[in-house]
């Protein structure tokens, strides 16, 4: 049976941009029916699905909710995060831009489930557009009695508020979030108090991914079992958005049942780049450890990628042919880590330089074999004592260029072929 | 907390302060709005913030300047120094790189005749590279000041270079 998309249906029919419109494909009921739900049921639905964070880290929804105490004398939050900075993904601002009811309904039923009237949306600064869309369906929102002193007439009370970022990949890490939602350096803080019980203003918090809050309506409507009928087993379960890029036919987002193999998510965006050969593929984000192309058959799940020592992460597929500098690659991510390690942690501060300058000589033809054994000896140093897996993720690119690609680099050196010569995609003739 | 009222507290425009203010009831400290409030300013100042910009913001929201001053210091988009009136930022991570980026940045230099972070001699542009913009399925891609500029040729970028006022 063809797999019938969830979370991308509307897009490329803009009456859902408004309310009505929204409303007239389906929307809203999923949120009528959860108010009629007891939160401790809406809960426990959200647990039974089995649907795990799409923000990078999997973590179960449910269970993040049920940690927020049901009592507390302080106001408790939802925060959306919409930063999306992983290179490499952009699945959240799709969802955002030609669906962002379905957003809002997330963001309302996850306040009802856990006793929130506020939703933070922390959005990256560089998404205007997205962040215009959102602001506009909000407005939308209030109007129709959705959002508001009494949501659907209930008399249960949520606001919602987009909230622009300002240029920081460390912001969508989730405690580094919640100091740049309160107006400070987006530094992440010291854990445990987690959020969902320390959090936004020192209130209870739940953050969640946008494409996780954009699954709620769903399994609220739906039904966990349907949900956990996607997907190979107990522990991967729903649709999922795959954001493809690089070096194939068809870039883009995707929207498959969690678990297709990396070959059938590459059929469907019309294969290789030209009909190239894959030389590597980074399956979740920039911090995702590289797969070769034996790799091709895994499931791209969590914990399938997982045991193939990567990630399924933020499912960000970055595609690479055969005539990519995988060290060249690797550097520009060391580069990107390097640039954003906010600073607070020695190993992961220094770390993240040390492997940019190593993988810099190297590329640049300056580099030993020596180069490649130090670079080896730094990585594990990378990581480990620190404040957010922002040193950790740093390694992987680093690690797995080294244990897939580590005989053939030393070969380079050995013959001194460095820098590759560089593909030129285009002529740079001036315009006539 | 205590302000040096030694020198004359700088204010900030009419309509950002009023701009600000509408959005106070949103948070329940003064504190969140430092982001939001920066964003204004910069808006209202030319696109970057100027010393006394930084302070105006901070008096409004009754703050330390040197507190708001490390916020626009940690964060990409916040500028302190002058930039052009047309800002580029063009992406150069990996999913870019790989479909040209770099020659693109070549485009930029050659096109402009500054270099990165520079601002143009008649004020008019200034280019950055800059982390993964979220649009890596129209690659090779740029933003020029609020818009998405998607699936560039080095034509393409010489065209938009050249049509900016
Ligand atoms: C450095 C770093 C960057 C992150 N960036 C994002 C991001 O842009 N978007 C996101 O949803 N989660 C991001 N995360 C994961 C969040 O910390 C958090 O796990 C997630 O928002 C939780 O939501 P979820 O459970 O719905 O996935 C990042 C984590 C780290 C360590
Ligand atoms: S690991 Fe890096 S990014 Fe994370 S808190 Fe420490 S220094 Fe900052
Ligand atoms: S890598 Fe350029 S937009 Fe993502």
């Amino acid at each position: 049976m063809a797999f019938e998309k969830v979370l991308t249906r509307n897009v490329g029919n803009p009456a859902v941009l408004r309310t009505r419109g929204y409303r007239d494909t389906g929307g809203y009921d999923a949120l009528s029916k959860a108010l009629r739900m007891a939160p401790e049921e809406v809960i426990e639905e959200v647990k039974r699905s089995g649907l795990r964070g799409r923000g990078g880290a999997g973590f179960p929804c449910g269970m993040k909710w049920s940690f927020v105490p049901r009592q507390s004398p302080q106001p408790k939050y939802i925060v959306c995060n919409a930063d999306e900075s992983e290179p490499g993904t952009f699945k959240d601002r799709l969802l955002m831009e030609f669906d962002p009811h379905q957003l809002l309904e997330g963001c309302v039923i996850a306040g009802w489930a856990v006793g929130a009237n506020t939703t933070y949306i922390y959005i990256r600064g560089e998404y205007t557009k997205a962040a215009s869309v959102l602001e506009e369906a909000v407005r939308d929102a209030y109007a129709s009695g959705i959002l508001g002193d009494s949501v659907l007439g209930t008399g249960f009370r949520h606001d919602i508020h987009v909230h622009r970022g300002a240029g920081a990949y460390i912001c969508g890490e989730e405690t580094g979030l919640l100091e740049s939602l309160e107006g400070r350096l987006g530094q992440p803080r010291v854990k445990p108090p987690f959020p969902a019980v320390v959090g936004a203003f020192g209130c209870p918090t739940v953050i969640n991914n946008v494409e996780t809050l954009c699954c709620v309506p769903h399994i609220v409507q739906r039904g966990a079992d349907w949900f956990k009928g996607i997907g190979p087993d107990e522990r991967n379960t729903g649709p999922k958005l795959y954001a493809v890029s690089g070096h194939v036919e068809r870039p883009g987002t995707y929207e498959h049942p969690i678990g297709i193999t990396f070959q059938e998510l590459l059929d469907g965006c019309g294969g290789m780049y030209q009909g190239r050969a894959l030389k590597a593929v980074i399956p979740g984000g920039a911090s995702a450890p590289m797969l070769g192309p034996e790799d091709r058959e895994i499931p791209l799940d969590f914990d399938r990628l997982a045991r193939a020592g990567s990630m399924l992460g933020s499912a960000a597929v970055i595609v690479m042919d055969e005539t990519t500098c995988v060290v060249r690659a690797t550097l520009r991510l060391a580069r990107f880590f390097a640039h954003e390690s906010c600073g607070q942690c020695t190993p992961c501060r220094e770390g993240t330089n040390w492997m940019a300058k190593i993988l810099a000589r190297i590329e640049s033809g300056k580099g030993t074999e020596a180069d490649l054994d130090l670079l080896a000896s730094v990585v594990p140093n990378v990581g480990g004592i620190s404040l957010c897996a922002l040193g950790d993720a740093s390694q992987g690119p680093v690690k797995s260029m080294i244990a897939k690609f580590g005989e053939e680099i030393r070969d380079n050196l050995r013959h001194g072929r460095y820098p590759l010569p560089r593909r030129r995609i285009f002529e740079l003739g001036a315009v006539a | 907390m205590t302000r040096n009222t030694a020198t004359p507290t700088p204010a900030l425009p009419e309509d950002v302060r009023a701009e600000i203010d509408a959005l106070r009831p949103r948070y329940p400290t003064a504190e969140a709005l430092v982001l939001p409030a920066l964003h204004l300013a910069q808006r209202a100042s030319g696109g970057w913030l100027p010393p006394e910009m930084i302070a105006a913001v901070a008096a409004h929201l009754d703050l330390a300047p040197a507190k708001v001053a490390a916020v626009v210091s940690f964060y990409d988009m916040f500028h302190d120094r002058p930039v052009g009136r047309h800002r580029i930022r063009l992406c150069t991570n990996l999913s870019c790189q790989l479909r040209g980026a770099d020659e693109l940045l070549e485009v930029l230099a050659e096109e402009l005749g500054t270099g990165e972070g520079e601002v143009t001699p008649d004020g008019r542009c200034s280019y950055v590279q800059f982390e993964c913009l979220g649009s890596c399925d129209t690659a090779p891609m740029m933003m020029v000041d609020d818009e998405y500029h998607e699936n560039l040729t080095p034509d393409r970028v010489r065209q938009i270079v050249r049509g900016l006022g």
